[in-house]
């Protein structure tokens, strides 16, 4: 845990494809249900590795998705450090769960996002909404044991 | 900087203001981008640039659907190619004899309009651009084009596959623009029943890939297989331009609109090129660039970041 550099290099490359994955060309029927990979992957570094990622991970995570989904600038990056923030905080807590809660903890933290974005769609005149975007939430949850699972394979095997 | 003493606190490597301090910052900064973004025109400016910076990622996202098809269409074989031509030559054809009168007609319409020289063309100029990424999830449905404002690509533009209207464009990048497409739930097109003239509003369906009618009171004439073309409405696409065909329409006593289900006529998943028009002004069927009809604040808020038809539309 010396060096700076090595875990921040792994984090921007998970990131990178976190994005990727959120973004990918989708059929309907798979979209409903995709989760947005890049959030998991800023809640793992978030929890695992508070330190390296920080803030500024999810800050800049958020202005990603903003700039490739069109939405209004600054929309997912605050509800991106919102979440970033709670796994921050509540890391050490979170850790030492096993992974069952842990997605616990992924869900609410994905609610919490999903909602604030709801909000700010609904302020920034983007009233439409619909249940079914809620459903990636759960799917989120749901995926959290794998993605915790290869992130892992990632930085303690290193 | 600590703000509290506790473990999580302590760095453990680095230094700097405590996770909280960062995210009221963070938080503060997000709330101004979010402010400027809808009122002025710095962040706009900024954001042209960033879709320059996001251009490479996306294309390098959709390169895996794209890489697929050149494999697919590298490796077709001979037959394949064969049935794939005699087909294409029957399309042409078709395409021929359909449009085999058109120079007359226009000449007659001209005469009817009493207009001594012929009309210029109403699509004056068309470019074609490669869809390089899509963008679906329950309340979005965009293409990413390859064509930008370096191409002359401009925002409102009409976007139209060989089959039908596709969308328009929402925001123009250098080097991309994102389309807002027909099925849209937050795009919104004036279109007309072609068999008898109704008008409406199509508004996009979401996630089901559908066009939806929620504006049709219960006992409006439509019905199942009505085609459903552009009105001219709304200063974004000319009159005539096929959108969708009526898939169901249900009638409950208990509501008071009708619920009309359509199906874009565009082939929106099978799509590999757009075609973008621009239309010649002089034509009389060319959509007016600027409806005078509308208001100051309406047109200005327009030029924001929602161009989005509907909200002029229904002003008119």
């Amino acid at each position: 845990m010396a060096t700076n550099a090595h875990p921040r290099l792994m984090i921007l490359m998970t990131a990178i494809a976190g994005l990727v994955l959120s973004l990918l060309p989708l059929p309907h029927s798979v979209a409903v249900f995709w989760p947005a990979f890049l959030v998991l992957v800023v809640i793992y570094w978030s929890t695992m590795l508070p330190r390296a990622g920080g803030m500024t991970l999810g800050f800049a995570a958020g202005l990603a998705l903003d700039a490739f989904q069109g939405s209004v600038l600054g929309e997912h990056a605050l509800a991106l450090c919102l979440v970033t923030y709670l796994a921050i905080r509540l890391n050490l807590l979170v850790r030492a769960k096993p992974l069952f809660e842990q997605s616990l903890f992924v869900f609410a933290a994905l609610m919490a996002y999903e909602f604030l974005l709801w909000v700010i769609d609904g302020w920034s005149g983007h009233a439409l909404s619909t249940p079914l975007r809620w459903l990636p939430t759960v799917t989120g949850g749901l995926l959290w044991p794998l993605v915790a699972g290869i992130l892992g394979r990632f930085h303690l095997a290193r | 900087m600590a703000l509290s003493g506790s473990d999580v606190d302590r760095p453990l490597y680095g230094r700097g203001p405590s996770p909280g301090l960062r995210f009221t910052l963070y938080a503060i900064v997000s709330i101004v981008l979010m402010y400027y973004d809808r009122h002025g025109q710095l962040v706009q400016r900024f954001r042209y640039g960033l879709q320059a910076m996001v251009y490479p990622v996306q294309v390098a996202v959709g390169s895996p659907e794209q890489g697929w098809r050149a494999i697919s269409d590298s490796f077709q074989t001979r037959r394949a190619l064969r049935a794939e031509n005699a087909q294409l030559r029957a399309e042409l054809r078709d395409a021929q004899l359909a449009t085999m009168r058109q120079a007359a007609l226009e000449q007659e319409n001209a005469q009817l309009r009493n207009l001594r020289a012929s009309l210029p063309p109403l699509i004056s100029h068309w470019q074609l651009a490669q869809i390089i990424d899509v963008q679906t999830d329950p309340l979005r449905e965009r293409l990413v084009i390859d064509k930008g404002a370096r191409e002359g690509v401009r925002a409102d533009q009409a976007v139209v596959d060989s089959h039908g209207i596709l969308g328009q464009v929402e925001r123009v990048g250098p080097f991309s623009a994102e389309v807002i497409l027909v099925t849209d739930p937050e795009g919104a097109i004036p279109v007309q029943v072609l068999r008898n003239g109704l008008r409406t509003i199509a508004v996009g369906g979401g996630t089901d890939g559908e066009i939806v009618l929620p504006y049709l009171a219960s006992n409006a004439d439509i019905k199942s297989g009505d085609l459903l073309v552009t009105s001219g409405l709304g200063g974004v696409f000319p009159a005539g331009f096929p959108v969708g065909r009526v898939m169901g329409v249900r009638r409950d006593s208990s509501q008071l609109p009708a619920q009309v289900r359509a199906q874009p006529v565009a082939d929106i998943e099978r799509d590999r090129e757009v075609a973008l028009l621009q239309f010649s002004a002089d034509n009389p069927s060319a959509p007016a660039p600027n409806p005078p009809i509308a208001p100051v604040p309406a047109a200005k808020s327009k030029s924001k970041s929602k161009p989005h038809p509907p909200a002029d539309q229904q002003d008119e």
